[in-house]
């Protein structure tokens, strides 16, 4: 396969935008996910609670 | 032993530069390292013959945590911003007053201008990030600083870089590219100093007692790797000689421009939004006494920012040789990045619910809300000013110089200096503040400065972009370059004014720091002095 400018941006428009868009959904995901809430509420205490 | 031979080689060379320099203002800059260099050796030989047995990472088991270099940065930040502000309100005189420019190289506009925006930006910007980051990182992991000598080597090292930068703007030595002025030499040396700052923040890091990293810190993470990827992507040039302060860039023609503005657009996206929300997540709760209002927002806030900023420079390139595409794509992820930065805000801001009556009572705590409505007001205009039919009239006016002032002035000054309000008790163990009253002034002096400066600039640019567009019946423009200038002066002198009370109100804040340091009156009581164990 020639590897071309044209191709290189076609794989990027292409598989490139679909990756990081699973990858931010899965960053939205764990951030929503239900049984992460214990966790979340001690972090957004930590600045609170230290020494 | 091996660094202070490493300090003293890098010294030798540094001399050897000096000697065959092609000009002398880089001789100068060669002299500089070489002095930084021997400085070097006898502060490593100092430390070596003065340590302790080994640094006691606990005391009383209560984490030891590494304060010098956070007071060293928070008294370099507090000196850049006074001297950084000051210029800007020479630059702001001179366009009012040319005359002010005393036809000397030196005190131009155009070397001044540069000159004002590391200051401000890199100095006190980078200061304050350089200190709160230490600061917070060592806080919410529960662990000292790593390093014993690193972590001083990135604080002097780093005010090294802007001395060799600052100095070589006055003395003409310049890339000419925006916000990335600074000559190879000196970026060199800055990505050495940052590559170790990432390896003590993530060293930090490793050592934490808690399992899970706090937000701020992954706010510092991505400020410190973006950029470093963004300074080498833009400064990839090649030196005309050793000798030489002058380089030549790898990437040519409208590839550089859109380097140089993925560049400009992330330092602002990076270094002035998520470094300066990394404080916002910290300060704010602790400030308030209140958690952050939500975890999981603060999550996705951090992933949208992370995922839509990068792609957001083309905007600085409407109706330019560079490709259509990729101006909408600027101007689509521009506007797209209004979620995400409203989300942040609204965070910010809600952090605060069931403890809006300290607003009133806490002037501190005020300025830092102020900052984060800033912000969002600025990147509610940011995006705006990002749409092409908008960017027809706003682009090289005024109202460019206005939105970056109400980002800069009122979102990263505000929340800066209140970062800066509560450091200094904390690191220097002090009951209080000097002053709140002072701290009032402060917020209220600097207020009415900021309101003069972004007004003054919407009307100079609305105007300035109007007249620029104006035709006559016959179909020539109206106006002469110059009589679009005579008509900017009223609003250069109110800019000047409000300038002028933003530097009183620094002043202010200088005063306050120091009497806070310094007057007994803010001392702990004995028993009290050892809650927080430092250094």
């Amino acid at each position: 396969m020639n590897l071309t400018s044209e191709t290189l941006s076609a794989f990027a428009a292409s598989w490139g935008s679909i990756y990081f868009a699973l990858m931010f959904f899965a960053a939205v995901a764990y951030a929503l996910w239900p049984s992460k809430k214990s966790l979340f509420d001690r972090a957004s205490r930590m600045p609170l609670s230290e020494d | 032993m091996a660094l202070a031979l490493l300090s003293a080689a890098f010294a030798l060379g540094a001399l050897i530069v000096a000697a065959k320099a092609y000009t002398p203002e880089y001789a100068f800059h060669a002299y500089i390292f070489a002095a930084a260099g021997v400085a070097g050796v006898f502060a490593v030989v100092n430390r070596y013959y003065n340590r302790e047995a080994e640094t006691p990472q606990l005391i009383e088991g209560k984490p030891n945590y590494n304060f010098g270099p956070i007071k060293f940065a928070t008294l370099a930040a507090v000196f850049w911003g006074v001297a950084g502000f000051t210029v800007g309100l020479v630059i702001a005189l001179q366009l009012a007053y040319p005359f002010l420019n005393f036809d000397l190289p030196w005190t131009s506009f155009g070397r001044l201008r540069p000159l004002h925006t590391s200051a401000v930006i890199f100095a006190f910007g980078g200061n304050v990030l350089l200190a709160t980051s230490f600061y917070v990182v060592q806080r919410t992991c529960q662990a000292r600083l790593a390093g014993d000598l690193s972590p001083w080597f990135v604080v002097l090292g780093y005010n090294l870089f802007i001395v060799i930068a600052g100095t070589g703007y006055l003395l003409g030595i310049t890339e000419g590219k925006e916000y990335a002025e600074p000559e190879w030499y000196a970026d060199l040396w800055l990505t050495i100093v940052w590559v170790v700052y990432l390896l003590v923040f993530l060293t930090t890091l490793w050592k934490r007692k808690e399992p899970h990293i706090y937000v701020a810190n992954w706010f510092y993470l991505a400020f410190i790797v973006t950029i470093a990827v963004l300074h080498l992507g833009n400064n990839a040039t090649i030196p005309v000689s050793i000798f030489s302060p002058k380089s030549y860039i790898v990437w040519s023609g409208v590839q550089d421009a859109m380097i140089q503005w993925w560049y400009g657009h992330n330092a602002v996206g990076f270094f002035l939004t998520a470094g300066f929300l990394a404080i916002m997540y910290y300060f704010i709760p602790k400030r308030a006494d209140k958690p952050v209002y939500s975890y999981r927002l603060s999550i996705i806030h951090f992933w949208a920012l992370i995922f839509m900023y990068i792609w957001a420079g083309p905007h600085h390139l409407h109706y330019t040789a560079l490709p259509d595409w990729a101006q909408t794509l600027g101007m689509t992820f521009s506007i797209m990045l209004w979620m995400p930065s409203w989300g942040g805000m609204i965070n910010g801001l809600m952090t605060l619910s069931g403890a809006w009556d300290k607003l009133r009572t806490d002037p501190v705590l005020r300025m830092m809300v102020v900052s984060v409505a800033f912000y969002g007001m600025s990147t509610f205009e940011g995006p705006m000013m990002s749409i092409k039919a908008v960017n027809s009239l706003s682009h090289y006016t005024d109202w460019t110089i206005g939105h970056v002032h109400s980002g800069a002035l009122g979102w990263v000054g505000y929340v800066s200096f209140g970062a800066i309000y509560c450091l200094v008790p904390w690191l220097w163990k002090k009951k209080e503040l000097y002053s709140l009253k002072l701290v009032n002034w402060h917020f209220w002096l600097s207020t009415i400065g900021i309101v003069f400066y972004i007004t003054s600039m919407w009307v100079a640019g609305i105007m300035q972009g109007l007249m620029w567009r104006a035709y006559t019946a016959l179909g020539f423009l109206e106006y002469s370059f110059i009589e679009t200038t005579e008509a900017l002066h009223p609003m250069y002198v109110i800019r000047a004014l409000g300038g002028a009370l933003f530097v009183l109100g620094a002043l202010v804040m200088v005063y306050n720091i120091y009497m806070t340091i310094r007057s007994p009156r803010t001392a702990l009581m004995g028993s009290q002095a050892s809650l927080a164990p430092g250094e």
